[in-house]
């Protein structure tokens, strides 16, 4: 019914092992999909790759391209991108999505570049709809809008694709919702052996080092952050103790982060995680946009402040005007008391 | 003759600390009002490119393009230690996405010429897209490393960087020419006080014809004379168009850019009811009672 290519998804994985904002993606992909009369489509690239990607099938791709060469583990830039820009020139799919990590934002651009193409980076939000040019008086009919916040996140902007196909961008990690998946749901594998040149070869892995994250702030249903307002890395612990109180997660805004009383990966807002857990607690935040950004889907937001004016109140349902080491000791008791 | 390096740095609005003043009484920001500064990365990657001009006895050539007052920038890092300076400048570069702007930048590469690695900031705080350093890449068609923390070695023909990758960092070994995009993972060196002396007086073409036009001196001979004065003392920023390095024009501007903006909307905090919680024990024991009563909490 249709002349135009599918939607893709970019799979990223590590050791065989599927990123979360992949799968976040394949449900995105797939509902975009439904809308143009598409079907989602992954590619996903490594070495020794079977068996590993039965989920992409149960969140809604039709296809997965298991491109697979020794070349392609550990990631390295050259070979992936040279791998998927021959699938792409013969596949020309309408839609490429990459997750927004490191890996993405490193592998997107590159691609777009050979592709031609633009690339929206750290969009927040994928919709269908026209786009009227009127300045070449030109109309796109099933257009992506490629929402994203720029200027600091001071400002969203729509941003759409005018050039030939793919529309690409990359999405920031746990915005997009995961749907239900259908454990019983198959697809096709498509096998792919990229026969990539030397010139892909020439960049040597010599050392790896990860540590496993020690925290997923994106799996807790009640979040206490921290911000500069706590004061001090001993004072920080009031943090804790209210979060175990509670029977949930520590977390922190940047300027906390920065001052070095908790690492990056506590960090919630534009350049940390986002987090919609049922409960989030804002202790001595003063609300940036680039921390509203990360946590304001928060089921419901209670905000301490010492500052009646601090913009976190203008997000919050409740608002506590006071001294952190008089509130936050005051509602741990109260939650003991009730339960 | 050295061997060179090039660094990329870019003229940002200072999103990042918005004060007051530049905000409008709707509560959105006022682009206008916000101060004009070296854009943060870009000074850890001037600051690599100086460690290795101290280790390696390169040549620093610094590059910025934007609108002719980007020549502020290029002075800071003249000031810092660089050798060289040009600024990219032209009407038609106007409106650039990413790939438009990779463009020019490789062109400016290719103008300069021998050039051995060239480093970049991994993003700009006006647009946080980190793509342009990995698209100069694709366009010189040499590798690249993003989100370099150091360099660990360096050879006539390779370049060892420690990067960030997700949840720990890696080594990596990749032959030259190659473009590495900088994180801020070093501490950018203060302005230099003898350094600041010699090369405030440093201008671009633009900037003495201003200076000279405004002293009522005009002679086209005079104009020459001044250039070759201030290229003898090494205090000339060159200045150059889309010609002088050979861009194709519809690849450049607005034209060879394939994204169009369809709208921007300020990000207006949602002024929704906020419930007032007194910091009393009777109130905040209200507050724990209605969580638990909603099961939001318990």
């Amino acid at each position: 019914m249709n002349t135009k290519g599918n939607v893709w998804i970019f799979i990223e994985q590590e050791g065989g092992k599927i990123a979360d904002v992949s799968l976040e993606l394949v449900c995105k992909g797939t509902e975009l999909a439904k809308q143009l009369g598409l079907v989602s489509e992954a590619v996903i690239l490594g070495d020794k790759l079977d068996g590993k990607f039965d989920s992409l099938f149960h969140y809604g791709c039709e296809t997965v391209y298991q491109v697979e060469d020794k070349a392609l583990e550990p990631f390295t830039v050259l070979p992936y991108a040279q791998a998927l820009v021959k699938l792409l020139k013969q596949h020309k799919p309408n839609i490429l999505m990459f997750g927004a990590t490191l890996k993405g934002r490193e592998l997107g651009p590159r691609v777009a570049s050979e592709m031609m193409c633009g690339l929206t980076a750290d969009c927040t939000d994928l919709q269908i709809d026209d786009f009227e040019d009127k300045v070449n008086k030109a109309i796109y009919k099933d257009k992506l809008m490629q929402i994203r916040p720029a200027f600091g996140g001071n400002i969203i902007a729509t941003i759409v694709n005018t050039w030939e196909d793919p529309q690409m961008v990359t999405v920031r990690e746990g915005v997009m919702k995961l749907t239900a998946p259908d454990t019983s749901k198959k697809g096709k594998v498509v096998k792919v052996t990229p026969e990539l040149s030397d010139e892909t070869k020439v960049m040597k892995v010599i050392k790896r080092v990860r540590k496993p994250k020690t925290v997923d702030l994106k799996k807790a249903s009640i979040i206490v952050a921290g911000g500069y307002g706590v004061g001090t890395k001993e004072n920080f612990k009031l943090i804790e103790q209210l979060a175990e109180a509670l029977g949930g997660q520590v977390a922190a805004s940047r300027a906390a982060v920065d001052a070095g009383w908790i690492n990056h990966d506590y960090q919630v807002g534009q350049t940390g995680v986002t987090v919609r857990p049922k409960l989030y607690i804002a202790c001595g935040i003063s609300g940036s946009v680039q921390h509203v950004a990360g946590m304001n889907e928060s089921a419901k937001i209670i905000a301490i402040n010492n500052d009646p004016g601090a913009p976190i109140f203008s997000v919050a349902h409740y608002g506590i005007v006071g001294e952190l080491n008089d509130v936050v000791p005051k509602l741990i008791k109260a939650f003991k008391a009730k339960v | 003759m050295k061997r060179q390096l090039m660094v990329f740095v870019k003229q940002v609005p200072d999103t990042k600390n918005i004060s007051g003043e530049a905000m409008t009484p709707e509560g959105t920001v006022n682009r206008a009002a916000l101060p004009a500064i070296f854009n943060p990365e870009d000074l850890n990657a001037l600051e690599l490119g100086l460690q290795l001009k101290e280790r390696h006895n390169f040549k620093v050539t610094v590059a910025t393009m934007g609108p002719p007052n980007a020549a502020e920038v290029l002075r800071e890092c003249l000031y810092r230690g660089a050798d060289e300076a040009i600024l990219i400048t032209d009407r038609a570069f106007a409106g650039a996405d990413t790939l438009a702007t990779s463009y020019a930048l490789s062109c400016c590469v290719k103008t300069v010429g021998n050039v051995d690695l060239i480093l970049c900031g991994r993003q700009a705080i006006d647009g946080d897209t980190a793509q342009v350093g990995p698209q100069i890449a694709e366009k010189l068609n040499i590798p690249q490393i993003a989100y370099v923390e150091e360099v660990i070695s360096l050879s006539d023909k390779a370049v060892k960087a420690k990067r960030a990758i997700e949840g720990g960092y890696e080594i990596l070994e990749s032959p030259l020419p190659a473009l590495l995009t900088v994180i801020d993972a070093n501490e950018p060196r203060s302005a230099s006080a003898k350094c600041i002396m010699k090369y405030k007086k440093a201008k671009t073409r633009s900037e003495i014809h201003k200076l000279m036009r405004d002293a009522d001196y005009t002679d086209a001979q005079a104009l020459a004379d001044k250039e070759n004065e201030m290229k003898a003392k090494n205090l000339w920023i060159h200045e150059w168009d889309a010609a002088k390095i050979q861009a194709d024009v519809n690849r450049i501007g607005l034209k060879g850019s394939p994204t169009k903006v369809k709208k921007i909307e300020n990000v207006v905090l949602k002024a929704d009811k906020v419930v007032s919680i007194e910091p009393t024990e009777a109130g905040i024991n209200g507050l724990i009672r209605e969580l638990i009563e909603d099961h939001t909490l318990g």
